[in-house]
């Protein structure tokens, strides 16, 4: 019996290690929870009523408003959705439905090193070279459409790879039958791809849309980061994440605080849409296309 | 997607082309077209921009005047050490997990299921929010300070669901006759696990090891508050040290004259990334090739 107790250790050894993995998430709550509790206590509802954001470490001295931020964050993730997913769907359509399988592949290679290059190369090119263009059409430059646009090429990958492999799972027999019906491309993508790959692009789009809300470096280094509620988009803003980045180094007290508070409600957000997508995925699983 | 399982994909061989399908193939082509400009347009400005200042004496000499002159040498060697920290801590949590996940548990069962989703949702956690922690726990807490080990401890956490998910794929690729024969031998599982699942699953977990190193070179955002600014050549773990990425970033908002440097840091880093993840798509291409010709 003895030399299956070197398995039973072993196993004992690999669920504690999964364990671990598998609690930093909740160690990553527990962690943001902790630090933005005296934040959360002090200030409440002023995160949303306040006149302004001028932090200051003491409450009863800053301004606390969140709400320009989030509008900031909000809007340029919803713009860089708008324009990143038509492009990554039709991407995704052309390795699958258009291209010859060699130009499918280079094209596919091409996305996934368009995924590889970091965020801070985009805003470094945002900076140096979208900005300056933007500023030709309406001063300052760093503005709403500059973070929309470098945001727009950072998630495309995101979107164009899930979309692509959801178009690749589709069985041949649907095509297949498809065009024995004599349906046309457009027909057939509407009406029996989209509707069988629904949950890998909804997957897709929403893993995309984790990606747009949580990007720090690039919409840090193009946005301006003025704290306002944008009323165009050659307005400035600061989003949520930049603010981060911004006043971590020298905040202290309940400012760093309101931080955390900030990186909380991120977190949250995200968690809350990858459980969503999943809880989807499951359904249209079981259901089956 | 194989060009063998595409190639019974009448509308990728040109057929079913119908009428009224001229609007769909415009805006396809269009957004292709869109898309390789946008990434020529980046790429080619990098290169265009970064080349002049390459050199050897630029990858090995001092910083100097905040990144104006000099060289990266010691940003070169705190971003190895960076990664190196990650890598010693990611590795073996990531891979016994992956092993757990893939040979040891039902993977939607009482504990399967709830890591799997914890890893998803890790996977999603922003940079920053990363950042965040890292500085809380690492930095302050744990009493590290600004250093290469809480950059590094931090980075490991972040791709720790990356390794993960490609190191469990490579062990589900492991055929099953493997481990049937090898209980039919009388071996333990330990056995199994260390003679013969884990050589065969080594080019999964290599993809794994490469696409998070290829991440944690990518981050800028959780490295500000944890492995701090400092572009001195690092003593030990423990000093802070300046990542290329934290490089790009600082000489480009902070430094004023810093771009041309800035643009050849931009270009050192995209070198490295694109044959890292090169590397990666390759090795795990002629893997999936392998696998479908021996079955």
């Amino acid at each position: 019996m003895s030399r299956w107790v070197g398995d039973r250790s072993l196993i004992a050894c690999l669920r504690l290690a999964a364990a671990t993995t598998g609690s930093v998430v909740l160690l990553i709550f527990v962690f943001l929870v902790f630090e933005s509790w005296s934040a959360l206590e002090a200030l409440g509802l002023r995160f949303v009523t306040d006149s302004s954001w001028h932090p200051a470490s003491d409450p009863s001295e800053g301004t606390f408003n969140l709400t320009p931020m989030l509008v900031g964050t909000l809007a340029a993730t919803a713009g860089s959705m708008l324009l990143a997913t038509p492009l990554a769907l039709a991407s995704a359509v052309f390795c699958n439905f258009y291209a010859a399988p060699r130009p499918a592949q280079l094209y596919r290679r091409m996305i996934e090193l368009l995924a590889g290059i970091p965020s801070v190369v985009y805003g470094f090119w945002g900076l140096v070279v979208l900005v300056p263009l933007i500023r030709q059409i309406e001063p300052p430059g760093a503005s709403l459409l500059a973070g929309i646009l470098v945001l727009t090429i950072m998630i495309l990958p995101t979107i164009a790879l899930t979309a692509d492999s959801a178009f690749g799972a589709v069985p041949e027999s649907y095509l297949q039958a498809s065009a024995a019906l004599g349906l046309s491309r457009t027909t057939t993508l509407a009406a029996v791809v989209v509707p069988a790959a629904r949950s890998g692009l909804f997957t897709g789009v929403m893993l995309g849309t984790g990606r747009a809300l949580g990007e720090t470096m690039a919409v840090l280094m193009v946005c301006g980061n003025v704290v306002q509620t944008p009323a165009s988009l050659f307005d400035p803003i600061r989003t949520l994440t930049a603010n981060i980045a911004l006043e971590m180094a020298y905040a202290l007290g309940d400012h760093r605080s309101a931080l955390f508070v900030t990186g909380l409600a991120l977190m949250c957000i995200v968690a809350a849409l990858v459980l969503l997508t999943e809880a989807a995925a499951e359904r249209w699983t079981v259901e089956g296309p | 997607m194989s060009p063998a399982r595409r190639a019974g994909n009448v509308y990728a061989r040109g057929l079913g082309r119908g009428k009224g399908d001229g609007f769909l193939s415009t805006a396809v082509w269009l957004a292709v077209a869109l898309v390789v400009g946008a990434f020529g347009w980046l790429l080619f400005d990098v290169v265009r921009h970064g080349m002049g200042g390459l050199s050897l004496s630029f990858l090995l000499d001092g910083v100097e005047s905040s990144g104006r002159a000099g060289g990266i040498g010691p940003i070169l060697v705190s971003t190895l050490l960076i990664l190196g920290v990650c890598l010693l801590a990611s590795v073996p949590f990531g891979l016994a997990t992956a092993v757990l996940l893939a040979e040891f548990t039902d993977a939607e069962g009482s504990f399967g299921r709830p890591v799997r989703r914890s890893l998803d949702v890790l996977a999603g956690v922003p940079s920053i929010v990363f950042g965040l922690f890292g500085n809380a726990l690492f930095c302050i807490y744990l009493g590290m300070g600004f250093s290469i080990l809480s950059g590094g401890l931090t980075l490991a956490c972040m791709v720790l669901p990356i390794f993960i998910r490609e190191a469990e794929e490579g062990f589900r690729a492991v055929p099953d006759e493997h481990r049937l024969s090898a209980a039919a031998l009388g071996f333990t599982r330990s056995r199994t696990l260390f003679s013969i699942l884990l050589p065969a699953a080594l080019p999964g977990i290599f993809v794994g090891l490469v696409l998070g190193v290829g991440r944690a070179l990518a981050e800028t955002a959780a490295l500000i508050f944890t492995s701090g600014y400092v572009d001195r050549m690092p003593e030990s773990l423990l000093d802070s040290g300046r990542s290329l990425s934290i490089h790009i970033y600082d000489l480009s908002m902070n430094v004023a004259g810093g771009e041309s440097n800035a643009y050849t840091t931009a270009l050192v880093l995209v070198g490295m990334l694109l044959a890292i993840n090169g590397t990666a798509s390759w090795l795990s291409d002629r893997w999936v090739r392998k696998r479908w010709m021996t079955h």
